[in-house]
């Protein structure tokens, strides 16, 4: 069943568990034709940037880039938030003819003025890089004219796949970088990176530094400032989360400012807790360690006996992941089997070599592990390995849903926190709501198992 | 048509792009799988945005170029992505529209295409394309696009048959559904396309189909040239259409009307109906309609003199007044991103005698209609969910209507259309006002 669903030009980036060599062949472009779940260049590039709350995003371009990412996002704002609304050049025939610049400058112009953003962010698109428009030129005539950091993003949508995209994103941070005064930041300093405070989560995250005595300079980006991250090189340690969306700029800190890096995962309570240990054990004050296991015994106290009755509930059920990138399929492996269950497939559309092979190590045997997967695919992998939850994105939910399988979003449109302790109760939660809904009883999948 | 500050910026657009619309009215074809032929990021993004209002999967094929083939050309990715969905999806008829990138590197698509066929060496489905640039048109303009471009390129010369052709445009799967029934009703043998009503609203299955059930039948599609009638609907049409195209070809008579929207509009839909199948109008619409103007009696008080702003698709906005001037509302704004150049006249033809003609604005965006809003006085938006922001900031209730409808569950099944569709709208409507006006009173009251 398996080899039947998978294209041939496919069948290296789909591995199981306990396959020798494992191999997987994956960080290369998808198949045209193969229904790819990925985006673009451009949509990287939109996902690193995007809660930065106090920046104009202007898309260059014909309308349709904008408007798909208009407010599709659960990132919140404590503040300003310029990053819900949605700006296009909405370029048309004759500015594809005679060229965009024109009236990209008159577009910056108009909307710097009319709502005075701290910085301005503008994504090329796909034809941009055709018809030959020097951003670099119009963003600079507008940073100096109206004293504001005026940033291209290098995002044609062709140029490479997502990762492209945060590459390009993080290149555009890089210039705002190392600009901000750093007097008075702390020693004892962090920024938070490939965060994007979905559901407010960024604010419990620092809520959690603050308790073990770190301060956080720049939230980069959920939440995020523009001030702040123009002062980030002050900080003393980048902590990175997600898998290489901002991995770029910690480098590029590294290089340029000597700040080191620690990568971090806030899902699920080993993850989490091991976060904390890790940027404590990086400070080496043994008070600060002392302060997180504290407070890491403090949320379990509080967290376990709830979390206790989903386990019973849940203990072997079978789930299934497919999410953006590798890194957060590992928490998830490990989030799932604490709750006692088991993990079917698991997949990425970002995952490089190194991500899989990790993957493999903490998966189960039998095990598929896939890499820029697609609907056929995955719609047979569910049935295949008859999961009972799947986690995903919107491009994911209607195919469980179609076939009867619950579901729970773990994608940046998701309004619920699930990061942290209190989040993997929240997910817990919610895998058991969907899980245990009476609905599925009536899906023709277990009809078939139930012979009603 | 009023005037408006002419912005270089688009500020949260109420329009979506032309591929996106192609890629609907594709779906509404039998056994197509929509291919965009352009980066991966168009597909994904425009499925993600289908399905937000759907919630039912789309499979929407891409030809996923990269660097080279934008310096190059497409064509050698094109022909491998469709290889490859043939080898997958086993496809009757595959979609192809083209993206802003494709069109903007000059990819002959049409001759791609003919290259494909003869290097072929077996059978293949059937290849359809349509030019989509986004820079050219908003998803309106797309829909029809692939529309008669579909009309013309799966259509032979057949001869004269008994059958009906009914392109309703870009409406619900619900008015899909109920359009079906009332054509049934009437025994008239119809061919309504494109029909995505099964394959965007489907029921729940054991398998992930390959390619859901359901669109306008091929053969019915092949057979449209020789219908006794085509009924096209829609007031700010483009000069080439479905509609147009058969005409043209095969000289199939073609009857233009509004969307049924509405009590006057409806009539019409179905006095046509009654011409052309030669029977009288069925007692369950005749009794729909009895039961529709008693309903409007009943709910005058809390309609009358209330004020509207309507915006979204030009013809669904259309449709929209003819049906508050008949209730007693008043649009005072009517918006659209599209630019068809016929919207005010058509927004004039059907307030007509009813209510004074609104300020009308075409291609403008969401920053656009609220600063018109500003000096209006208004009780009521009408459109889809990309106004709720717009709506509470003002404290105004917003009555979803159309596509995207992604703050709500069921926006596919929500009728608009028909004696019936109307019914649904003023209860709709009229709950709305009731509602706001018991949440904002201090009294509390249980009975309104």
């Amino acid at each position: 069943m398996v080899a039947l669903s998978v294209l041939q030009e496919r069948q290296g980036q789909v591995r199981l568990k306990g396959d020798t060599p494992f191999a997987m062949e994956c960080d290369k472009d998808s198949q045209a034709g193969a229904v790819s779940q990925r985006a673009c260049v451009f949509c990287g590039s939109r996902v690193v940037l995007y809660p930065v709350a106090d920046a104009l995003h202007l898309v260059h371009g014909p309308i349709g880039c904008a408007v798909y990412t208009w407010d599709i996002r659960g990132a919140l704002s404590s503040g300003p938030e310029l990053h819900r609304l949605s700006f296009s050049t909405d370029l048309r025939e004759m500015d594809v003819i005679f060229g965009g610049e024109k009236k990209l400058y008159r577009a910056l112009i108009e909307l710097i003025d009319r709502h005075q953003p701290k910085a301005a962010f503008v994504y090329s698109t796909c034809i941009v890089g055709i018809i030959g428009d020097d951003l670099e030129a119009v963003c600079k005539k507008v940073a100096e004219e109206k004293g504001i950091p005026v940033l291209p993003v290098q995002s044609e949508g062709f140029k490479g796949n997502k990762r492209a995209g945060y590459s390009a994103a993080c290149a555009a941070l890089a210039r705002l970088v190392g600009t901000g005064d750093t007097e008075n930041i702390s020693p004892r300093s962090i920024n938070i990176l490939g965060d994007f405070n979905l559901a407010g989560e960024i604010w419990m995250i620092r809520e959690y530094f603050r308790r073990i005595g770190v301060e956080v300079v720049a939230n980069i980006t959920g939440d995020g400032r523009i001030a702040d991250i123009r002062r980030a090189h002050g900080a003393a340690l980048n902590v990175v989360q997600c898998s290489g969306a901002t991995m770029e700029l910690a480098r590029r800190m590294q290089k340029e400012y000597g700040i080191p890096s620690i990568r971090v995962s806030y899902f699920g309570i080993e993850d989490m807790a091991e976060a904390l240990y890790d940027v404590a054990k990086f400070f080496g004050d043994p008070q600060m360690l002392e302060n997180a296991r504290e407070l890491v015994r403090e949320e379990l106290s509080k967290l376990m006996p709830e979390l206790r009755r989903y386990q019973q509930a849940l203990a072997g059920k079978k789930a299934a992941i497919y999410v953006g990138g590798a890194f957060k399929a590992f928490s998830l492996v490990k989030a799932f089997r604490l709750l006692g269950m088991t993990v079917a497939m698991v997949g990425s559309q970002t995952g490089t070599q190194e991500d899989y092979q990790e993957l493999q190590e903490i998966a189960d045997p039998g095990t598929i592990i896939v890499d820029d997967s697609n609907p056929l695919e995955l719609s047979a992998f569910l049935r295949e390995k008859d999961v009972d939850v799947f986690v995903g994105g919107v491009k994911e939910r209607p195919i469980a849903y179609k076939l009867g399988v619950a579901f729970c979003d773990h994608n940046h449109e998701r309004k619920e926190m699930l990061a942290g302790f209190h989040g993997m109760l929240n997910f817990a939660r919610e895998v058991y709501e969907s899980v245990s809904s009476p609905v599925w009883r009536f899906a023709p999948r277990r009809q078939e198992v139930n012979h009603v | 048509m009023s005037k408006m500050p002419p912005y270089a910026a688009t500020e949260n657009a109420c329009k979506l792009c032309k591929p996106l619309g192609a890629s609907l009215a594709f779906r509404g074809i039998e056994g197509t799988v929509p291919f965009l032929h352009g980066s991966q990021g168009c597909a994904t993004y425009m499925r993600r945005y289908i399905i937000s209002h759907f919630n039912e999967p789309i499979d929407i094929a891409s030809s996923s170029l990269g660097e080279k083939h934008a310096v190059y050309g497409g064509a050698a990715n094109l022909k491998q992505g469709l290889d490859n969905v043939i080898k997958k999806y086993q496809p009757r008829i595959i979609g192809v529209a083209t993206t802003c990138l494709t069109e903007t590197i000059g990819d002959d698509v049409p001759m791609i295409l003919a290259e494909y066929k003869e290097e072929a060496n077996s059978q293949l489905p059937e290849l359809i394309h349509v030019s989509t640039p986004s820079y050219a048109g908003t998803h309106m303009e797309g829909f029809v696009a692939a529309a008669a471009a579909a009309a013309g390129q799966l259509t032979e010369q057949v001869d004269k048959h008994d059958g009906v052709n009914l392109f309703p445009g870009f409406v619900s799967a619900a008015d899909l559904r109920h359009l079906r029934e009332i054509m049934d009703d009437f025994a008239i043998d119809a061919a309504i396309f494109p029909d995505y009503s099964e394959t965007l609203d489907g029921e729940a299955l054991a398998e992930y189909p390959l390619i859901p059930k359901g669109g306008t039948p091929l053969h019915k599609i092949r057979a449209m040239g020789g219908a006794k009638l085509t009924i096209e609907c829609g007031w700010t049409l483009p000069e080439k259409t479905a509609g147009t195209v058969l005409a043209e070809k095969f000289a199939t008579p073609l009857a233009r009307l509004g969307w049924p929207m509405g009590i006057r509009a409806t009539d019409r839909f179905f006095a046509e109906l009654a011409t052309v199948s030669g029977r009288e109008i069925p007692k369950k619409y005749r009794a729909a309609r009895g039961r529709l103007v008693d309903s409007l009696v009943d709910c005058h008080k809390y309609l009358s003199g209330k004020k509207a702003i309507v915006y979204g698709e030009e013809d669904l906005v259309v449709g929209l007044v003819s049906l508050l001037v008949e209730i007693g509302i008043q649009p005072t704004l009517c918006a659209s991103g599209g630019k068809s150049g016929r919207f005010a006249e058509a927004v004039a033809e059907v307030v007509a005698d009813f209510a004074p003609m609104p300020q009308v604005y075409e291609d403008v965006d969401f920053y656009d209609i609220e600063q018109q809003a500003e000096e209006l006085e208004i009780n009521l938006l009408l459109g889809h969910s990309k106004g709720y922001s717009f709506a509470r900031r003002k404290g105004l209730p917003l009555v979803r209507v159309g596509f995207p409808i992604h703050d709500r569950m069921g926006g596919q099944r929500i009728l608009h259309l028909g004696y019936h569709g109307a019914q649904n709208l003023v209860d709709t409507i009229t709950n709305t006002l009731i509602a706001k006006k018991q949440d904002d009173s201090p009294v509390g009251y249980s009975y309104m």
